[in-house]
């Protein structure tokens, strides 16, 4: 006879049917002779927020004693946490509800990522890895899959697939039938929750080890292939392979990106421009054996390269891959039927960064005919599955041909060359600061508003560039200006970083106007 | 109709004497009023009782077989005043809200009611919203029993005893003619758990009675000298009385072996104190413990005598008291220091004067005073639970808190206030930074990210009235933000009719989503489909005319560019006097919980219907997010980045979209991102559909292949 009850711990998201789950557990403890107490704290955390769930479990003595039940958990105290996601595992841990002597960690392995993670400038997601090894450490056992998953390919709930976990886990003395069985009555997609259920039991039982499939990024391929079609493009092969190793990779994604993107010409271009650097970098490389430059540049030069203007986001929208994802995306049946409208807001800008360049500028410097074509620019809806729709767009992405013409390639074309003769310069005494220059193209990223904030935040960097130069920490400051320019939208941490910069360069040397007025 | 129904649960508050009840502890409450032959029910909802309000209008069938009054109040001033018919007549009433917050609006009419004194029974239900998942400021409830006399019930958490606390409730208000309050912390609230239930009892009095017959006191009327009268009358007869009944019904608990140290506590926190004695080794998982306990289950009124008998022989005596100021304790040791008692009285010197008693608090504070207090020699150590003996094994909780990003709640996945506020948010892009004086209800999120817009949130219904200061005519206008449930509860006249009066220059915005959405979805006065026993669909265009606003512009939320118009026309306008737009959108929990098994049906039956869903082309997306910055839809979140040069996480909309379309107006009105894309899935295509894809299908495809083979030839 135990002599204190069993407690469990689930921690949800406000949605994910932990009330649900919840409900079931005290069913079946109350239909095999447990007594059994449950609270919540839902409030507004139900709007999205985590939330957990509390429950303790007590066998029914003949005698009627009956215990005293917590309404809330103490850390060290506590049998089985279950998370129905990740980070909320995390959380629970955090509150030091997982311990190595007693808490089996039930746990799914997908992410909702949170607002922090979803909304920043660039990649904040927590590390997964590293929670899943301070949990291996930190439970007495772990149970780890992706539940999430596991619902969606019984067309279930979550809450079923926990309910399987905690049955298979073998946690609390209650055999699997009586599971079902609170399933089966409450009548509700039965047929789907107990497939799931029977999937979650058997990937929780003891003796089964559930590995979740790995989210790592994407992988650049590293094989170069050792013929191509066609002699221009063996010649490129030819190219990358005179390349270093550890560019290689790199620069084959790019030039298959750039082909694809424009043509072999343009991916020559890229080649020859990338040459540049990688003979600036020979001498240091030859010493340290470090290729950063390079690697830093093949990148950002290639994301540059394909800048996303009117041509190729017509293109991309009109390839029969594309058709393919959209359809796999919304889970479309075979033969289902699917109309795809395209939100588009092509700005007088863009109408004229796809013209050739002398008409481009002559529309931009033309008031009226801005205000002209303004009238006419707008929220367009093409729907892309029409003929006329799907023509448009593809008449649009045949333009690719007279790409080299248009303003946008023109503008784009001196700005990159200007930014690799900074690296070029800026690295010839200074390679770590080069390096920088070099990342920090990924600044320029978006499309309207945003793309120019970027470009504006990039340029503010470059104005600091001479004076960096000659400091030693010169390569630590410029990426922390690019991270406080990636900070917020406002521009207020660059602003701040700015300044800062401004007043220590004014404490070394005081600007001549300040002394006239001192 | 509320977010959750309760017609299953509504069939326990039918059982009968000796039958096990089952079921939340707020349901419990509802069961206890109906066992008590209460006549008439009012209140607010909110969380934590919000369930209760349900409970009682899903109820309504039951209510009218036993003759019970129940209606949604249309604010807790509103509710309290109600009690007014257990002045004059013997007839039981009960009210509920969330406190503090409640209290205070009803502040008014309690202590007017405190003040005339009560014949029935009149007891105010609270939900106790401190601590872990509150929505509100912090603050105790029991300065408002101390400052109108009246007595303050705390049970212990468990069904039994707040069963028998709603019971006992009425009988002491009654003996002592005073208003009881009868609080219950928000984990009570949620608790499961079982209670032998008795047969319900229609009241002995109903208002039929009163009216056939009123009754008048002029000594209970608020107006001098009856007040003088009252407030001597208050001290000299209701506080000894209910004091005695509180004694001699043995209300409050004493507990546990004899000792020379022993623990105060709230019967609120009961289980929490026992558990962390049973942890430490003082106590068993049945309740019998090795120190004494003298549990409150009544926090207000105090009984000195029982103080003092059981502080008689002890060294030292731990008073748990949840929240600051520390009334109970001071009460104490004034009580002790004239009765010359030499106990020492310890409390929040190991115990937090603020926040929560969670377990681990409760844990450490009894561990301190007892180390000190009771070493370990008082123990029996054959009773020590395993527990006692293991050590927790805690990781650094610095690293993994910084591993741990925050989840603070947000609008739902559709929510039409998401649209309004990325339109607030455009137009200070253009404007400038606004002043935003915000309100309660789901739009208090929008202070939250990734919105991060208000500056000051001062009560329901309040949000044009803490714009009122920065309403003179100026160069930039304020906005003030208001829920349509703040609007009914008081906002019309505080914020709107002031504005008139006034003069004021400012926009108010009124958010129409059709619900009290943020307590739980109930009805109110202007909800489009309320039940049969209600008379709601009145409008907030006419009320806000009718109180005299010229200036009243009427929006539809998901029309951005509507939104985003009026919104500036309303900040730049040359028109000087209040201005107020009604942001219509009906709340999409609703909406969905009403749409969703429409369409299922339909789809069922063959017909025709199309679901629209947003979609993201990862290939276009560039990992800049700015789309999230302006929704922060649940819905449109990230993924890993499927080209491989870039490290970013794509945008990505999860299969939860219900296709409100803000997502394409956000792109549309931000000029943001031509990834965005709408699917319109046909379900059961007509021939028609069918044909014209097939042809489309082939065009395209055809096309599409062709440009597939021209880029295979230069593929490396």
């Amino acid at each position: 006879m135990s002599t204190t009850p069993f407690k469990l711990a689930i921690a949800a998201l406000g949605g994910q049917g932990g009330a649900v789950l919840t409900g079931w557990l005290i069913e079946i403890a109350e239909a095999n002779a447990y007594l059994v107490q449950s609270t919540s704290v839902p409030g507004v955390a139900q709007r999205t927020g985590a939330t957990l769930y509390y429950l303790e479990f007590f066998p029914r003595e003949a005698g009627g004693r009956e215990p005293v039940m917590a309404l809330m958990p103490v850390a060290g105290d506590v049998d089985c946490v279950v998370a129905a996601e990740l980070v909320e595992a995390g959380r629970a841990m955090a509150r030091g509800l997982v311990t190595p002597e007693r808490t089996t960690l039930i746990a799914s392995s997908h992410r909702e990522y949170t607002i922090s993670e979803r909304s920043a400038m660039g990649r904040a997601v927590a590390t997964e890895a590293e929670l899943i090894d301070i949990a291996r450490v930190q439970a007495k056992r772990f149970i780890l899959f992706d539940m999430a998953d596991m619902a969606a390919k019984r067309d279930s709930v979550i809450s079923a697939v926990l309910l399987g976990a905690i049955a298979g886990s073998g946690v609390l003395p209650f055999r699997k039938d009586a599971y079902q069985g609170a399933i089966r009555r409450s009548g509700l997609a039965v047929e789907t929750n107990l497939a799931a259920f029977d999937d979650a039991f058997h990937a929780a039982a003891p003796g089964t080890v559930a590995r979740p499939e790995s989210t790592a990024p994407a992988r650049l391929s590293v094989d170069i292939p050792p013929h191509a079609r066609t002699p221009v493009l063996q010649n490129l092969l030819l190219r990358l392979r005179e390349l270093p190793l550890s560019v290689q990779p790199l620069a084959l994604a790019s030039v298959r990106r750039l082909i694809d993107y424009q043509d072999p010409a343009y991916a020559k271009l890229y080649l020859e421009r990338l040459g540049r650097i990688v003979r600036l970098e020979a001498a240091h490389a030859a010493a340290s054996g470090d290729w950063s430059l390079s690697e830093a540049t093949a990148r950002s030069l290639a994301l540059w390269m394909s800048f996303e203007d009117t041509i190729r986001v017509a293109d991309l929208k009109t390839r029969g891959s594309r058709t393919a994802e959209v359809r796999g995306e919304m889970r479309a049946s075979p033969g289902q039927l699917i109309d795809v409208v395209e939100y588009m807001k092509p700005r007088v800008a863009e109408i004229a960064g796809t013209m050739p360049a002398t008409w481009g500028q002559r529309l931009q410097r033309s008031a009226w005919a801005t205000r002209l074509l303004a009238r006419f620019t707008g929220g367009r809806r093409v729907r892309s599955t029409t003929i006329t729709g799907f023509l448009m767009l593809r008449a649009v992405a045949r333009l690719r041909r007279w790409r080299r013409g248009t303003l946008r390639y023109q503008i784009e074309n001196s700005r990159i060359e200007q930014w690799l003769s900074r690296i070029e310069q800026v690295s010839a005494g200074n390679h770590a600061l080069g390096v920088e220059v070099a990342r920090a193209q990924r600044l320029i990223k978006g499309y309207g508003d945003t793309h120019e904030h970027g470009w504006r935040s990039f340029a503010s960097l470059m104005e600091q560039l001479e004076g960096l130069q000659s400091r030693a920490d010169g390569a630590a400051v410029l990426a922390r200006l690019q991270a406080a320019a990636l900070a917020d939208e406002q521009g207020s941490a660059l602003a701040l970083e700015l300044v800062g910069l401004g007043a220590a360069a004014a404490r070394v040397a005081p600007p001549a106007a300040a002394i006239e007025h001192a | 109709m509320a977010e959750r129904s309760f017609a299953r649960e509504v069939e326990s508050l039918r059982l009968g004497d000796g039958q096990e009840f089952r079921g939340e502890g707020i349901l419990a409450v509802t069961k206890a009023l109906l066992q008590s032959g209460v006549a008439y029910v009012g209140g607010y909802q909110g969380a934590p009782i919000s369930h209760l309000m349900d409970v009682l209008a899903d109820s309504q069938p039951i209510l009218d077989e036993l003759g019970v009054h129940f209606e949604a109040s249309a604010s807790e001033a509103t509710a309290a005043a109600m009690l007014a018919a257990s002045i004059n007549y013997p007839m039981r009433g009960a009210v509920t809200w969330k406190s503090t917050v409640g209290t205070n609006v009803a502040a008014d009419a309690l202590a007017n009611l405190a003040s005339s004194g009560v014949k029935g029974g009149a007891l105010i239900i609270l939900g106790e919203d401190y601590g872990e998942g509150a929505s509100i400021m912090q603050e105790r409830t029991h300065a408002f029993a101390m400052k109108s006399q009246m007595w303050l019930l705390d049970p212990r958490p468990n069904l039994p005893a707040i069963v028998r606390a709603v019971e006992q409730g009425f009988e002491l208000s009654e003996a002592s003619h005073s208003p009881v309050m009868l609080m219950l912390r928000i984990r009570a609230c949620h608790l499961y758990g079982r209670f032998t239930a008795k047969a319900n009892r229609s009241p002995k009095f109903s208002a039929g009675d009163a009216l056939a017959a009123p009754s008048r006191d002029y000594s209970r009327i608020i107006l001098p000298p009856s007040t003088f009268a009252q407030e001597k009358e208050k001290i000299e007869t209701r506080l000894p009385a209910a004091q005695h009944f509180i004694a001699s019904r043995g209300l409050n608990e004493m507990t546990g072996a004899d000792s020379d140290v022993g623990i105060i506590l709230q019967g609120g926190l009961y289980n929490g104190v026992l558990r962390s004695l049973e942890l430490l080794g003082y106590a068993d998982a049945f309740g019998s413990s090795h120190v004494p306990l003298y549990i409150l289950n009544v926090t207000y009124p105090l009984i000195p005598d029982e103080i003092v008998r059981f502080c008689a022989g002890k060294r030292a005596v731990l008073v748990v008291e949840e929240g600051q100021p520390e009334f109970i304790e001071q009460a104490l040791c004034r009580i002790l220091h004239q009765r010359d008692g030499d106990t020492r009285i310890v409390g929040k010197e190991v115990l937090p004067m603020a926040g929560e008693y969670t377990g681990d608090v409760l844990k450490k504070g009894l561990g301190d005073f007892l180390g000190r207090w009771a070493p370990r020699e008082t123990k029996t150590p054959a009773a020590a639970t395993p527990a006692a003996r293991r050590e927790t094994a805690l990781m650094p909780v610095g690293k993994l808190a910084a591993l741990v990003p925050q989840r603070p709640s947000g609008l739902c996945t559709g929510c039409p206030e998401r649209p309004l506020f990325s339109a607030i948010k455009l137009v200070q892009r253009e404007l400038g930074a606004l002043h935003i004086s915000s309100d309660i209800g789901c739009h208090s999120f929008a202070t939250l990210p990734p919105f991060n817009m208000g500056n000051s949130i001062m009560g329901y219904g309040l949000g044009a009235a803490g714009a009122s200061a920065f309403s003179a005519h100026s160069s930039r206008r304020a906005v003030a933000v208001m829920g349509d449930g703040g609007f009914w509860h008081n906002g019309l006249t505080s914020g709107i009719g002031n504005a008139v009066f006034n003069r004021h220059d400012a926009v108010t915005v009124i958010v129409d989503n059709g619900y009290s959405a943020a307590t739980g979805g109930q009805d109110i006065l202007s909800s489009r489909a309320p039940p049969k026993e209600r008379n709601a669909n009145q409008s907030i265009l006419d009320a806000v005319k009718g109180i005299g606003v010229k200036w009243v512009r009427r929006v539809h939320t998901y029309d951005m560019r509507e939104t985003l118009a009026v919104l500036r026309e309303a900040l730049t306008t040359g028109y000087n006097g209040p201005k107020v737009i009604v942001a219509e959108g009906e709340c999409q929990l609703n909406r969905q919980r009403r749409v969703r098994p429409l369409f299922k049906k339909a789809v069922a039956e063959g017909k025709r219907v199309v679901r629209e869903r947003f979609g993201i082309d990862a290939a276009l997306c560039t990992g800049d997010h700015s789309c999230i910055r302006l929704s922060g839809c649940p819905s449109l979140t990230v993924k890993e980045n499927p080209d491989p040069l870039r490290t970013d996480p794509v945008a990505y909309v999860d299969n939860s979209c219900v296709g409100c379309g803000v997502c394409g107006e956000v792109a549309h009105a931000a000029v943001l991102c031509p990834s965005f894309y709408r699917a319109d899935i046909i379900y059961n295509p007509s021939r028609w559909d069918r044909l014209l894809h097939a042809l489309r299908t082939g065009v395209i495809g055809a096309l599409q292949r062709r440009a597939e083979r021209e880029r295979l030839r230069y593929a490396l």
